[in-house]
């Protein structure tokens, strides 16, 4: 197989001139070339809305599409905490290195040097555009901007408006969008699911979308395409992810061409509500920032898990010296703020322990009563008053006078569609940004980095590095949607839907969906060992055989059908199920997020295997039937050291 | 638990709509609403019947796309909170429930209880944002006042879900609107085209064909983000200031 595909194109030079050197060598495309160029870009979170809104403003014709009713409805809205950003406004010795060195090392050194190192040098800039869009982030009494701490760091360089970081941020790139639509540079088409890239001698020249109100099956064209749909965490069918969120854009592009990266890197999140039973269809995140404050524990006596589990006591009555602060006791250095994959398994060994909490014994304590003693309840209301909100309006249980529950979920994906360093996939004119891409976090992600890179690929990154495919297409016509590549993909979407439509079998999608939780959540969750992998891939075959004959879609593909919508995107997660379980089965080390249980410290922390996996696993697809190949691509480390992780001292 | 529910069945924007009478049984009180209507779309799907259209997203009360009238009541019967966060331990076993669409000549009905709100993104495409160049200046250049920036986080918390329009007898979409106006022009960054925008976003609001506010307060009282109607006073304030420097 050709490795020639899989070059990452770093700049050459010392790390930290690479993308000063890149951008003073790229080509740029003159005004009046970007008012003939076409883009499009899939998905409007934080990624696609910023891309969206720059890309016009820079004068090129952008052409937007979003599965919800407005592009405002996009996940990253629901994110709590913060962004990162190496400002040093604290002076407490932030740096950029820093920032870069935190995030390789919180990602068990399995991400690129090249693309952390810029992400964090564009992440002080994200702050100043979006304080200059209004975003109202919170200020301390002076009026200056206020920070906070966040997982796998020792400063603070979180900035947040209060627990809806995510909502303001998106409000405001969605705003610039505006602009740009108000402007003419940008139109939106809402309501437009992608169903197929389409391919015009080897290069991405448009998008095949199902208008999800109509159901006609529509065609778009462009000069360049642009994935921003997110990651694949709801193929778990349980997680944080919304509802809409899934893999099917970059399933879709994997079946085109476009290598799928690391997909057994999921991050599972320590601090979600736990699950309440088999009627529940999704889990609510509580911010990793009520880290900052809250404290994490469980009983040290199992007499008194009995007595909780039996509704007997209350968890305010333990008294201090019988209270196991785990992670405290485990990682004094770093305490309650070690790294999300750190803190997941160390619940989840406790719970496995016995020592669990909730009916369920799945569930462990994060309490605020020291922070209120400390701080007073006006500060704490003040700084998490609205996920305090939210947890009593789920749980029924009031946070500011018992501990909050919590238990790890499914919540974001590192892995993702293989983009070089100018985030271009392995299909010429395809690129793939934000959580849609695996370039940034390694085998973890730290808190509050999502939104700083879905914000630095769209306003910093892709605005530059597009333009080092486009001045070669300034020649290039408008894509004419009658082409025969266009006629071929859209018709085999709508075969597609026509033969799910034709199996009328007794299964509607969520109960298939739900069989696929439990074979990923058991086998390729928390920890993954060979044997679970293999009895998992042989379970996913069988569920895919049980979905094509026994699936049960309602109406027809003419009108606003939501079954159909599932049944599309559950053909799509099968295919990523597989890529996470072959992915996990071949990665026979830990790292990070990706906990193999043969591949373990006496301690029970990771054990990574520098010599053998020191690689990007990108997965090239084969058929429908076939095993996809595997290509790697070899990490290099020129600055940092490799380290065992450690958050102990 | 056990319900009756009532359901606004409607094919699609043209078709005329009407209630259909559902039962459900078995339902655990720490099921949310929307998972309840879950089970129950399976339930329909099992039995050769079309699933109830509702939309619905992130499921914690943030995106502003879930919008149900349940027993006369956007977001239905417990304050502060939109449907999915809504649980059935709000209500009592045995309840007979109410659930319609949104009901606004802006917001038409795309089918059952699915409706479309692009009038909104339209109102915040005419001047609902600061326009910004390519690079900013640093972001802590100038102090913002602590209580300025809360107010304007206070504002800036509407998801945008059209609950203050489906609870205005008018139809009004003034706190919408003033939510986004006040979050601007409470910050210096707002001030240079708050006029402009102040103008622009009530224009548009009344182009669309939404209601007059009548001060009634009802947009606030069903606000799932607690938005004041003290910024409606706001907007007027902005307004008025813009039509005199005309």
């Amino acid at each position: 197989m050709s490795e020639t595909k899989l070059q990452a194109k770093i700049p050459e030079g010392p790390l930290s001139e690479k993308w000063t050197r890149y951008k003073s060598t790229v080509k740029v495309v003159s005004p009046a070339n970007k008012r003939k160029l076409d883009i499009i870009v899939v998905g409007t979170g934080l990624a696609g809305a910023s891309a969206a809104a720059t890309l016009g403003e820079l004068g090129y014709n952008v052409k937007v599409f979003c599965i919800s009713d407005s592009p405002r409805r996009a996940h990253s809205i629901s994110a709590q905490g913060g962004i990162n950003a190496a400002k040093n406004y604290r002076n407490d010795n932030d740096s950029v290195y820093r920032l870069f060195y935190d995030t390789i090392k919180g990602g068990d050194y399995r991400a690129r040097e090249a693309n952390v190192y810029r992400l964090t040098e564009v992440s002080n800039m994200i702050i100043d555009k979006c304080v200059a869009q209004g975003v109202p982030f919170a200020r301390d009494y002076a009026g200056w901007l206020d920070n906070r701490s966040f997982g796998g760091a020792q400063v603070s360089r979180t900035f947040y408006a209060r627990g809806q970081t995510g909502q303001q941020l998106l409000l405001g790139a969605y705003a610039s969008m505006n602009a740009q639509i108000a402007a003419g540079t940008v139109k939106s088409y809402n309501r437009r699911e992608m169903l197929d890239v389409v391919l015009i001698d080897g290069k991405a020249k448009g998008i095949i979308v199902r208008n999800l109100e109509t159901g006609k099956i529509e065609r778009y064209g462009a000069h360049a395409v642009v994935i921003a749909t997110g990651g694949y965490g709801n193929a778990y069918f349980l997680s944080t992810n919304a509802m809409n969120c899934n893999a099917s854009a970059i399933i879709q592009c994997y079946r085109k061409g476009a290598w799928f990266a690391n997909p057994c890197y999921v991050q599972i999140h320590p601090t979600c509500i736990p699950v309440h039973g088999e009627q529940q269809s999704k889990l609510t995140l509580m911010s990793e920032s009520l880290r900052n404050d809250g404290r994490i524990w469980v009983p040290k006596k199992l007499e008194d898990v009995e007595k909780l589990r039996k509704k007997q006591i209350k968890a305010s009555q333990i008294p201090e010296e019988d209270r196991d602060y785990y992670l405290e006791r485990r990682y004094p250095a770093f305490g309650n703020l070690v790294p999300r994959d750190v803190a997941s398994r160390a619940a989840k060994e406790r719970c496995d322990a016995g020592f669990g909490v909730n009916e369920t014994g799945l569930a462990v304590y994060l309490d605020f009563a020291d922070a209120i003693k400390r701080l007073g309840i006006d500060v704490v209301r003040e700084r998490y008053g609205n996920l305090f909100q939210m947890y009593e309006k789920i749980v029924d249980v009031n946070p500011y006078e018992e501990p909050m529950m919590i238990f790890p979920a499914i919540h974001y994906t590192m892995g993702g569609t293989w983009v070089d360093y100018e985030l271009q996939t392995t299909i010429p004119g395809l690129y793939a940004i934000g959580e849609a891409n695996f370039s940034d976090h390694g085998g973890n992600r730290l808190g509050a980095s999502a939104l700083m890179q879905g914000l630095a690929d769209g306003y910093y990154v892709l605005p530059y590095t597009i333009g080092a495919y486009l001045s070669h297409e300034i020649q290039t016509p408008k894509t004419d949607t009658n082409h025969p590549a266009f006629q071929e993909a859209e018709d085999a979407v709508k075969d597609n839907i026509k033969k799910i439509l034709a199996i009328k079998g007794s299964q509607p999608v969520d109960i298939l969906h739900k069989k696929l939780y439990h074979i990923l959540w058991e086998y390729v969750g928390m920890a993954r060992n060979e044997e679970g992998l293999k009895k998992a891939l042989g379970m996913i075959e069988d569920l895919k055989k049980e979905f094509w004959s026994d699936v049960l879609v309602p109406g027809t593909n003419e009108e606003f059908n939501q079954e159909l919508e599932k049944a599309l995107r559950f053909v799509d997660y099968l295919e990523t199920a597989k890529l996470m379980a072959l992915d996990a089965l071949n990665r026979r080390e830990s790292c990070g997020g990706h906990f193999r249980e043969e591949s373990q410290t006496p301690e029970g922390e990771t054990l990574r295997d520098d010599a053998n996996f020191m690689y990007v696993a990108a997965w090239e697809y084969m058929g429908e039937d076939q095993d996809p190949v595997l290509h790697k691509e070899p990490l290099v480390y020129e600055e940092v050291k490799l380290e065992t992780r450690n958050y102990k001292d | 638990m056990k319900f009756t529910l009532k359901v606004w069945r409607q094919k699609n924007a043209k078709a005329k709509g009407r209630f259909e009478t559902y039962r459900i049984d078995g339902i655990s009180p720490d099921t949310s609403f929307l998972e309840m209507l879950d089970i129950l779309n399976n339930n329909l799907i099992r039995e050769g019947k079309e699933p109830i259209a509702f939309d619905h997203d992130c499921r914690e009360g943030i995106c502003g796309i879930c919008s149900l009238y349940i027993n006369g009541r956007p977001h239905g019967p417990d304050d502060e909170i939109t449907t999915c966060q809504l649980h059935c331990r709000k209500f009592k076993d045995g309840d007979v429930i109410t659930v319609e669409p949104w009901r606004s000549a802006a917001f038409p009905v795309v089918k059952d209880l699915v409706v479309d709100r692009n009038a909104f993104d339209k109102i915040l495409q005419a001047g609902g944002f600061i326009s910004t160049t390519g690079i900013a200046p640093d972001a802590n250049l100038i102090q913002i006042p602590k209580a300025d920036a809360e107010e304007a986080m206070d504002a800036s918390a509407c998801i945008g879900c059209g609950a203050c329009v489906a609870a205005c007898k008018n139809g009004s979409a003034m706190l919408f609107v003033a939510a986004r106006v006040s979050a601007l022009a409470k910050l210096p960054q707002g001030r240079p085209e708050a006029a402009r925008r102040a103008k622009a976003m009530v224009a548009k609001m009344d182009e669309l064909g939404f209601g007059a506010c009548s001060n009634t307060g009802a947009c606030e009282a069903e606000c799932p983000k607690g938005v004041s109607i003290a910024h409606i006073a706001r907007l007027n304030r902005e307004f008025l200031l813009a039509k005199i420097q005309d």
